[in-house]
């Protein structure tokens, strides 16, 4: 069964959420920012974070954990261990990245969706947790939607078909 | 380290923001206006502090299609700046511009994009220009480069950037158009924190 989009928790730029089956998760317009989505197949416990800036210990305001990759993905972690997920079980699925702008490859300021998709790898690596599908990098933005029901990440971007993986 | 924190910025920086967009805004027009040959009339901007996360529900939701056109800065005021138009205003700018029917919202063509992003070029270059001759700092922008897309996914990019450092964005928002035909086009300006010093010391403050 599909659920309409209101019946889907959004999760903002710099925001993570959790939830159990039947649930679903989405966020809209996905640019360089990283949407990380873990699921454990078993308790069927989904959540997502959406990665905005690579690493907290190079910035000075880390008020907000779910903006970095390191400290979003790890309390996503935490979050979804107090829904009952087990993190050995854990594997996930990555979406955005792209980079919005065609500059200079060498403007490190702009290569920020590359960065952002390369330090989430290493934190999901950290933690043992495997990529199972990703859908990032090249020059559009994406609207994520994830059901826990299935562990579907269903991908839509303007004037290309939807892409589930 | 910058002293300047965005979100300590009182009425008076406000004030100076706003000012220096409105001159801006109003080069920029003069400079639309004779490239089209014709009248166009321009609002006084808004400028507001607003939170990242809120930015594409300004420009009308993060799946909304806006024409996102950045330009980088060199020079003595570093950082980017980037000029958004919701689609249709996108077209009705460019139909205005090409003499055609205000309603045409065919897609757009090459000759449509590349009037668009030099539309983009000729307001942030004169907006810039205000900039630079109210501070005397030096600002060399970039060639324009454009993309059409998601609002959430074009203003990720400005996003980021205001992301590194605090939660704040700082944005623009001006009107211009002929008598009935607003257009609404936001500037967001987006200097590097000691940028930002740079500015509002050199206008004495």
């Amino acid at each position: 069964m599909k659920y309409k989009m209101k019946e889907l928790i959004r999760v903002g730029m710099a925001d993570l959420n959790a939830c159990k089956c039947p649930g679903g998760l989405t966020t809209l317009g996905l640019g360089s920012c990283v949407g990380v989505t873990l699921y454990d197949s078993q308790t069927k416990v989904g959540g997502m974070v959406h990665v905005m800036l690579p690493d907290s210990t190079r910035f000075k305001h880390t008020e907000n954990p779910a903006k970095y990759a390191d400290t979003g993905i790890a309390l996503l972690i935490e979050k979804m261990e107090k829904l009952g997920a087990d993190r050995k079980r854990l594997s996930a699925k990555i979406a955005g990245g792209a980079q919005m702008f065609a500059f200079k490859a060498d403007n490190e300021m702009l290569r920020i969706g590359e960065r952002n998709v390369e330090a989430t790898k290493q934190v999901l690596k950290k933690h043992k947790i495997e990529i199972i599908a990703e859908d990032t990098g090249l020059n559009y933005g994406r609207t994520i939607e994830f059901y826990t029901k299935t562990g579907d990440l269903v991908i839509k971007s303007v004037g290309k078909p939807d892409k589930t993986i | 380290m910058a002293k300047i924190d965005l979100e300590q910025m009182d009425d008076m920086h406000f004030d100076i923001l706003k000012e220096i967009g409105n001159i801006g805004a109003g080069n920029a027009t003069t400079a639309l206006s004779q490239m089209i040959n014709a009248k166009v009339d321009m609002k006084v901007p808004k400028v507001c502090l607003l939170d990242f996360r809120e930015l594409p529900d300004i420009v009308g939701g993060a799946e909304c299609i806006v024409v996102g056109i950045l330009l980088e800065l060199e020079g003595e005021i570093n950082g980017m700046m980037m000029f958004v138009l919701e689609k249709e205003s996108a077209h009705r700018l460019v139909n205005i511009l090409m003499g055609r029917n205000i309603d045409n919202f065919d897609e757009f063509t090459e000759m449509d994009l590349s009037a668009l992003n030099e539309i983009g070029n000729i307001i942030a270059g004169a907006y810039l220009y205000s900039l630079s001759a109210l501070t005397n700092l030096m600002i060399k922008p970039s060639v324009p480069y454009m993309s059409i897309d998601m609002a959430g996914a074009i203003l990720s990019v400005p996003a980021i950037e205001f992301g590194k450092v605090g939660d704040k964005a700082l944005l623009i928002e001006s009107q211009f158009g002929e008598e009935d035909e607003f257009v609404n086009g936001y500037f967001i300006l987006i200097p590097t924190l000691e940028s930002y010093e740079k500015i509002l010391t050199s206008l004495g403050i």
